[in-house]
């Protein structure tokens, strides 16, 4: 199993935002799913250790998450949020960046491919670049240090129709070309079923189905 | 004292001044009259006690009371960085010891009571304001750019990675002024000490040889002070897994929609 989740609670500002929670995302492509403010976002960071529950446990292929080291765990699992956070600078700068951070020598070229984006982007200035554009540059970034699993936190909220349908072309083709698990969160059910092979959807921080798309969305 | 008292006529006009023009300050400043006269008298006298026993314990004792109100009066200023306190008298602590000691080791100035109490002084006064514009900055842009902070997490960045721009910003900030006023000192003002020898009836050749002294000590204590205080407070913002806490701010951990942590989803 990818990840499990056993009884996860976590409270913030004295509120619950996720009450005992027990979830199991296998390899391959995974959609958390539910409305806004249901506790997503925080499942996700709790997948990357930047965050730790107040009480459960978080396991990442059979082991405690409190047990892997944080960096190199974020280095096999990364984590792309919902809005562009680029460093200043160019393109092929936040991409060199993210390689030595993952000690990787940086394939500019090919990570800029993999992202979807066309090599003139790599002297570009990530402020004049379109959500979409740096959004894709945020993925390319996280593969720099060539993740096993790829947490997306809704890649495609701030994105028009046209551009939602590329980023999700190029979620799918990722899966199938480097052969990363995928855990993408969203709140658009169509969009889940149209990415993942398995499903949990959450409300107000409790699960409320888990399973293929055919058992959960039905 | 009538000098004192005859230049209290320039703070009777900022006091109407203020009410004047609406600015609501007129209790302030009447506080910090009443407050920098009391002080200054009493330091007066503690600095004459100082020179006329002519111990350097009674120095040390000295800087040491003032390291820890300077820490204490700049938190003030920090009120976004947690546990601001130890890093400042750190800071602070320093700043002072460091100059000081070179400006002792390599004879700037002698190791006695007249020298040490008003430079000493001048570097933790000095340091307590690049330490508190440095860490205001530092809360500040931890706050505003807890989003970027965390995408360098996220990446399998440690904290000091993560936060390396954020402190970077900070520890320009707090050393900027004096690096300002330093370049124009001469050209659009004359800074204090040259003042004071000059009116004192001082030779300006002395005056100038001594301010630019006191100028350069005061750079090595300002960045020293900036550097420790950024350099300390920074961790303080996460947790030691490299996972940004959950300071309060507005734009941080959990706090909105996903973006820095943000988030319920």
């Amino acid at each position: 199993m990818l990840f499990e989740l056993e009884r996860v609670s976590l409270r913030r500002g004295g509120k619950p935002v996720l009450t005992d929670l027990s979830v199991r995302l296998p390899d391959g492509l995974n959609a958390i799913v539910g409305p806004s403010g249901s506790g997503k976002s925080t499942l996700l960071r709790l997948l990357d250790r930047l965050s730790d529950p107040d009480s459960g446990t978080v396991r990442y292929r059979g082991t405690d998450a409190r047990e892997l080291d944080p960096l190199r765990l974020r280095r096999e699992v990364a984590l792309v949020p919902q809005l562009p956070a680029l460093l200043d600078g160019t393109v092929a700068g936040n991409l060199r960046f993210a390689a030595e951070i993952g000690g990787r020598e940086p394939d500019v070229a090919h990570l800029l491919e993999v992202g979807g984006l066309d090599a003139s982007f790599a002297t570009r200035d990530v402020a004049r670049l379109s959500v979409g554009e740096q959004q894709r540059v945020m993925i390319a970034r996280a593969l720099a240090s060539e993740p096993r699993v790829l947490l997306l936190d809704e890649p495609t909220s701030a994105l028009d129709e046209r551009a939602r349908d590329s980023i999700e072309a190029t979620i799918l083709d990722l899966h199938h070309r480097i052969g990363a698990s995928i855990v993408v969160v969203t709140h658009d059910i169509a969009q889940a079923s149209r990415l993942a092979d398995w499903v949990a959807k959450i409300e107000r921080g409790r699960l409320v189905g888990q399973g293929t798309i055919a058992e959960v969305l039905a | 004292m009538g000098e004192v008292a005859a230049a209290l006529a320039l703070v009777a006009v900022a006091v109407g001044i203020s009410r004047w023009r609406g600015a609501g300050l007129e209790s302030d400043i009447v506080i910090a009259v009443v407050r920098s006269f009391v002080q200054l008298t009493a330091i007066g006298f503690v600095i004459t006690a100082i020179f006329d026993q002519d111990t350097l314990l009674l120095v040390v004792v000295l800087l040491s009371v003032m390291v820890v109100f300077g820490a204490f009066t700049a938190r003030t200023r920090a009120r976004e960085v947690p546990d601001a306190l130890r890093p400042l008298i750190i800071a602070l602590a320093l700043s002072a010891v460091a100059t000081l000691g070179l400006v002792l080791a390599l004879g700037i100035f002698p190791a006695t009571p007249r020298y040490l109490v008003p430079v000493g002084g001048m570097v933790i006064g000095n340091a307590m304001t690049a330490s508190a514009v440095a860490l205001n900055r530092l809360g500040d842009e931890m706050h505003s750019d807890a989003a970027r902070v965390e995408a360098t997490l996220a990446l399998g960045a440690t904290s000091r990675v993560a936060a390396a721009p954020s402190v970077r910003r900070a520890l320009r900030s707090g050393t900027i002024t004096l690096v300002d006023s330093t370049k124009t000192t001469g050209l659009i003002f004359f800074p204090g000490t040259m003042v004071g020898m000059l009116l004192a009836g001082a030779d300006p050749t002395d005056a100038v040889r001594l301010q630019l002294i006191l100028l350069y000590v005061l750079l090595g204590a300002v960045a020293i002070s900036a550097l420790t205080a950024t350099s300390l407070a920074y961790r303080n913002f996460f947790t030691p897994a490299h996972q940004l806490r959950d300071t309060g701010g507005a734009s941080g951990p959990d706090s909105a929609n996903g973006q820095a942590g943000g988030a319920i989803g």
